[in-house]
């Protein structure tokens, strides 16, 4: 396969691959923001692509799905919001309890209503996921040389969820720097007492911005689920809610380079998928298990060289208790 | 008597609040009437009655624990008082939250800035009272009225600067006018000068006049007497939770407030003798400090301790005094000058803070909270921190707990801590306890060198004359002391000698009899004075 | 909001816990009832399959001593003011070392096999936390995040080592051989058949005597030593640990390396006690259990023991439910262990108040 042809093939598996992470990190955004340390993205990602595919097998539609994928992730992040938040509790400890929680639950319910041995009905009828959008003339310009074929790959063919997700990225930054909300959510996540002693509700907006990760992370485990597979099996998310964090902090908290700390990922996975079994110049074929840990070890590099110190939200992680 | 602020939402609340006439022309500003607060066992506040006449700049004084930030908080809406009414301009008011206060026009300075940090100065002031959900035409409202508040106040800010790039009297204009921005008639001020030089007081003090001659009245919570001479009308009193007083400033004095603050005769000076200084025991010499970003917080900085000798540090906080505590220490590593202690090099050897120790050197942290204790541990266990090492406490691999315990006993003992329970937590203990604690540790060991910051921060008077008293008795047993305060008043009672630390250098050197206020305080902003080092 | 209600301390290590333990249940039997099985059978069935034999009781202690492991590197590293989450990862590659002495020093007695065992065990997991806790000391980086991160990137390499190189020549599941007779842990059973003792086969062996060694010696280390003393105030207050000359990237890695070396003696029980081979994936999630274990035993090695022995029953009654309820899986345990994490670990808060209120009405309205 000529070069042009495999960069494109990559690239377009690496938007697929991205959506989710970059779902994930959108709403991790919000909520780290805010303050509130957001270990939970896995939790909420895998709950929802089993709410979606259970949802969508039994009702025959992927909206229902994508609806009840949302509802269920909105849930547990106030769960969240209601340890961590009201109660004050551990973040980290809150939000690995609700990872397990819903790593157990997934498959345990799968069992019981669908017998599966965890999973969920294959999603085999039209309608019941998020398939690819074909944009007017990408089959044609497929046979074109390299701008058609990039055309075809690149820009038409993914899924709905996909081009929601680009399309969040400005709109998170606007709210992030242009509206009221996005003012106060970040100050909640620099000096919540000053944001108390202006009158506003520190508890409130965390609660919101939690609940805006929920919304993010549903978004993120139905594409899991109905888009980029079809169906729900156990452990899918399999560590992409960390990475998901790690991009975040790769990208210090901003939409744009949050963005392209997951590309970056992304870009990884997939071009590791496509060198598979291949032999490289120098090193021979590369293990398939080194590839599938490359994410990992590339984010304990960039937290260990890039990003050892860059400026978390300052209140982050700490339960805000006013001072007498 | 109309708001002078322009139309902004929450403005406008207040506005029709101010236009109505109240229903009684002259009535006072702010009214509080028995107004009652237990915490648990604590009865912070006993039925405390107070009256802020309009227009005028009311003080309130108090040692810490008295109950006036508790007081305040309730006016400010952070607490619900369990009994008692709030009548602003003779209307009641219901106060549950900061919202509540800041509608009926009461607007409060905090001793700490709430501030954020990486904002502008016009997204701080806007935080809270935006203006609509998109930004854009909110913030251009805001600078229109917030010029015309300049002006008329004279507290002109850069409005589109990083507020952590302002220096810290800018900042605490950003807060005031925050607070005026949002229509506040009462303005409450607590312990404002604490970051300020002299001079800087005076200048917030001029301004709290024209605040004063516009008809705002303004209440302002402190500590020292200084300043309640200086800059208020009336003056209340509170000792432990209730109201002992309430006079014309100019009818009063010092002694007469402190008096009240106590309630016996108060010795405010530190009785002791002349001092008879020795051989020097720590050399400074050349010493600079950088942060972490490089930039320098201490320069040069050249002196000599002797024994038997006290040695003030003055400087309003944060020019390079912390610095220079940690450096000394060993908490901090200089990046160039010598430390000599018992003649080894402290810096070119690198001795932290355990070598330091066993050298003879001592150190009583600025914070102790932050610092100096585990709040967490108990007192036996805070009594041995930094010292757990030694032989005394150590049976071979395990520590010796009857050895700590004995041990903690005397020194609560010695230093009249209490309760004298070296297996209660140290959070549960006073301010004042704790630190006769730390020093009691710190003393205990025996140094030649006593480093001492902030010695009665957070400290009731009572302790505050113990621990002034052991400071002194220890310069007489031969020890040489280094007292960094930012109480002028400490520094004047204790002190041999005094340095004067400005932008990280020693600006002025004085012996103690050639000291006055004045000249303390122009040193202390900036201004170079005589037997410059 | 007014300050946080205080209990007493007994009431917090005690019934704080009992209290999340309690609504954890209530949960638990939730989701049985969603599933479709009735809560209290599943309770019966429960409490019969962890304890109601001599057969059940060996296999809870069995769990349980690989909880204790991973329980008390959770807890240590937390007394530090670390949060490792790589428990897991440590104890895989703790197994690894261990396990590779036992098969390479097949035909040696079983007083020179063990020693080593322990040693290279502890050795291999201290140098898998070894990483993650340099980068917090030095670099500032979130040993949350990266403990995370290396247990994946354990699993991937002991996914490799099992397959491609450790495998046992011709056979299909990715193990390695059997390891000879001197370089396994004697069964209690076998060991208190020679006091005159009948106890039921099981898997639970000597490992259990030395988790119980392990939780006394970190009590003795952490709370009656200086270095623990250090630790503590380090995980107390960082200021003040520099205050007092004690050097906090020091405690961090030295913390981190004891935390390692605890889990990674998880192999000792899995693998030379019941498994007698390297097989995949055998901490099982143990390394998870461990953070529960020791939220609940407030990072305390006597509430440690406790919360382990508890663990172990769920593993062990959860396991026999699955036997005999279809509906029920094995994940159900996983939900049951998540819930006692969230009731116990991070909504403890929501006890407070209530449970303060209850004991001020007895103690007459303080």
């Amino acid at each position: 396969m000529e070069t042009g042809t495999l960069i494109v093939l990559t690239l377009a598996a690496t938007i697929r691959v991205a959506t989710p992470l970059l779902l994930a990190a959108l709403a991790g955004l919000f909520s780290e923001r805010s303050g509130v340390i957001d270990l939970g993205l896995e939790g909420k990602m895998l709950g929802a692509a089993f709410a979606a595919a259970a949802v969508s097998a039994v009702t025959g539609s992927a909206w229902l799905g994508l609806g009840a994928g949302i509802a269920t992730a909105v849930a547990l992040a106030a769960l969240l919001a209601f340890a961590c938040v009201t109660h004050r509790g551990n973040q980290v400890v809150a939000a690995m309890a609700v990872n397990f929680i819903v790593a157990g639950l997934g498959p345990t319910l799968g069992l019981a209503w669908f017998s599966l041995g965890g999973q969920t009905p294959q999603l085999d009828q039209p309608g019941q996921r998020f398939l690819g959008i074909v944009w007017p003339w990408a089959e044609r310009a497929r046979e074109l040389p390299l701008p058609g074929l990039a055309y075809a790959e690149l820009i038409s063919g993914h899924s709905l969820i996909v081009y929601l997700a680009a399309a969040l990225v400005p709109a998170s930054a606007w709210v992030l720097y242009r509206t009221r909300f996005g003012l106060r959510l970040r100050a909640v996540g620099e000096n919540p007492a000053a944001v108390d002693t202006a009158g506003i509700s520190v508890d409130g907006l965390r609660w919101q911005a939690m609940l805006v990760s929920g919304v993010l992370c549903g978004v993120a485990g139905t594409f899991l689920s109905t888009a980029a597979s079809s169906g729900f099996v156990r452990d899918m998310t399999a560590g992409k809610g960390y990475l998901a964090l790690a991009a975040l902090i790769f990208g210090k908290w901003k939409p744009w380079p949050t963005l392209g700390a997951c590309l970056l990922f992304a870009f990884t996975d997939a071009l590791a998928a496509r060198l598979q079994g291949v032999a490289l110049p120098l090193v021979g074929v590369v293990p398939v298990q080194a590839i599938l840990a490359l994410p990992y070890v590339l984010t304990v590099l960039l937290l260990a060289g890039f990003v050892g110190r860059a400026v978390a939200p300052r209140a982050i992680g700490v339960p805000y208790a006013k001072e007498k | 008597m109309d708001s002078v602020v322009g139309p902004c939402p929450l403005c406008v609340h207040s506005r029709s609040f101010v236009a109505e006439p109240p229903d009684h022309p002259s009535a006072p500003a702010l009214e509080l009437r028995g107004i009652d607060k237990r915490f648990g066992a604590v009865h912070a506040n006993r039925a405390v009655a107070l009256t802020v006449a309009a227009g005028s700049i009311h003080g309130l004084i108090g040692e810490n624990g008295a109950g006036k930030s508790t007081l305040m908080n309730i006016v400010y809406g952070f607490h619900r008082p369990d009994a008692g009414e709030i009548r602003v301009r003779g209307r009641r008011v219901e106060i549950h939250s900061p919202q509540d206060a800041i509608r009926a026009g009461i607007g409060m300075v905090h001793q700490h800035f709430m501030l954020v940090e990486n904002f502008t100065v016009l997204e701080n002031i806007v935080l809270g009272v935006e203006g609509g959900r998109r930004l854009r035409a909110g913030l251009a409202r805001a600078r229109t009225e917030l010029a015309a508040l300049a002006r008329d106040y004279g507290l002109e800010v850069p409005l589109d600067t990083v507020v952590s790039e302002l220096p810290v009297g800018l900042q605490q204009r950003v807060e005031i006018l925050k607070a005026l921005h949002r229509g506040a008639e009462i303005l409450i001020l607590d312990e404002p000068t604490a970051v300020l030089t002299p001079q800087e007081a005076d200048a917030l003090f001029a301004m709290l006049g024209r605040l004063r001659a516009q008809g705002k009245s303004v209440i302002l919570v402190t500590h020292k007497l200084r300043e309640i001479m200086a800059a208020t009308d009336r003056v209340t009193v509170m000792r432990q939770g209730a109201v002992v007083g309430e006079v014309a400033t100019r009818a009063s004095s010092p002694r007469e407030l402190a008096g009240m603050m106590v309630g016996r005769a108060v010795l405010l000076e530190v009785d002791k003798a002349p001092a008879a200084p020795g051989a020097p025991l720590l050399d400074v010499r050349r010493l600079e400090v950088r942060d972490r970003f490089g930039v320098a917080r201490v320069k040069d900085v050249s002196f000599a301790l002797r024994a038997g000798e006290i040695v003030g540090v003055a400087g309003v906080a944060g020019n390079g005094q912390s610095e220079l505590l940690e450096a000394l220490a060993g908490i901090r590593a200089p990046s160039a000058g010598e430390i000599r202690l018992g003649g080894r090099d402290l810096v070119r050897e690198r001795l932290g803070p355990r070598e330091r120790r066993a050298l003879g050197l001592a150190h009583v942290p600025e914070d102790r909270l932050r610092m100096g204790v585990v709040a967490a541990f108990s007192a036996e266990a805070n009594a041995i921190l930094g010292y757990h090492d030694r032989a005394c406490y150590n049976r071979g691999v395990l520590m010796d707990r009857a050895a700590i315990a004995e041990d903690c006993g005397r020194k609560m003992a010695a230093f009249d801590v209490r309760p004298p329970d070296p297996r209660l937590r140290l959070g549960s203990f006073s301010g004042g306890n704790q630190q006769k604690l730390v020093l009691a540790r710190e003393i205990d060991a025996d140094p030649s060198v006593l480093l001492v910051g902030q010695p009665t921060r957070g400290v009731d008077i009572g302790a505050i004359e113990f621990i002034h008293r052991k400071l002194v008795a220890l310069r007489d047993a031969g020890k040489a002391l280094l007292v960094v305060s930012v109480e002028l008043d400490e520094i004047l009672g204790l002190a041999d000698r005094i340095l004067v630390m400005h932008a990280g250098e020693i600006v002025g050197e004085l012996a103690r009899a050639d000291a006055t206020e004045k000249t303390l305080g122009l040193m202390m902003a900036g201004v170079k004075g005589e037997g410059h080092a | 909001m007014s300050a946080p209600a205080k209990l007493p301390r007994w009431a917090d290590y005690t019934l704080l816990p009992v209290a999340g333990l309690l609504a954890a249940l209530l949960f638990s039997g939730l989701v049985v009832k969603l599933v479709g099985e009735s809560p209290w059978a599943a309770l019966r069935l429960f409490a019969a399959g962890a304890f109601g034999s001599q057969e059940s009781i060996g296999y809870t202690l069995y769990y349980a001593t690989s909880y204790v492991f991973t329980g008390l590197a959770v807890a240590v590293a937390y007394q530090a003011g670390l949060f490792n989450i790589g428990a897991e990862g440590q104890a895989y590659i703790g197994g690894l070392g261990s396990g590779l002495v036992c098969l390479g020093l097949g035909g040696w007695p079983f007083y020179v096999v063990l020693p080593l065992a322990v040693a290279a065990g502890a050795v291999f997991g201290a140098a898998w936390a070894f990483v993650p806790g340099w980068l917090q000391a030095k670099r500032g980086s979130h040993v949350v995040i990266t403990t995370i991160m290396f247990n994946f990137v354990a699993a991937a390499a002991m996914t490799y080592l099992l397959v491609n190189v450790l495998i046992e020549p011709g056979q299909q599941s990715p193990e390695t051989r059997e390891f000879a007779a001197g370089a396994t842990m004697p069964a209690m059973s076998a060991l208190l058949a020679k006091v005159g003792i009948v106890f039921a086969d099981t898997p639970l062996n000597l490992a259990f005597v030395l988790a119980l060694a392990a939780a006394a010696g970190v009590w003795v280390f952490v709370w009656r030593t200086r270095w623990g003393f250090a630790l503590r105030v380090a995980g107390g207050n960082p200021a003040a640990a520099v205050y007092a000359g004690i050097r906090p990237s020091r405690v961090t890695i030295g913390a981190m390396l004891l935390s390692g070396a605890l889990a990674g003696c998880l192999g000792l029980n899995e693998l030379m006690g019941a498994q007698h081979r390297i097989l995949i994936d055998f901490p099982g999630g143990a390394g998870f259990v461990g953070i529960a274990v020791a939220l609940m035993g407030r990072n305390h090695p006597l509430g440690i023991v406790l919360a382990a022995v508890l663990f172990g029953a769920l593993t062990q009654g959860g396991s026999q439910l699955s036997f005999d309820m279809p509906k029920i899986n094995r994940d159900m345990v996983v939900v049951i262990q998540g819930l006692v994490i969230l009731f116990c670990g991070a909504l403890d808060g929501a006890f407070r108040a209530p449970l303060a209120r209850l004991l001020g009405r007895k103690g007459g309205g303080g």
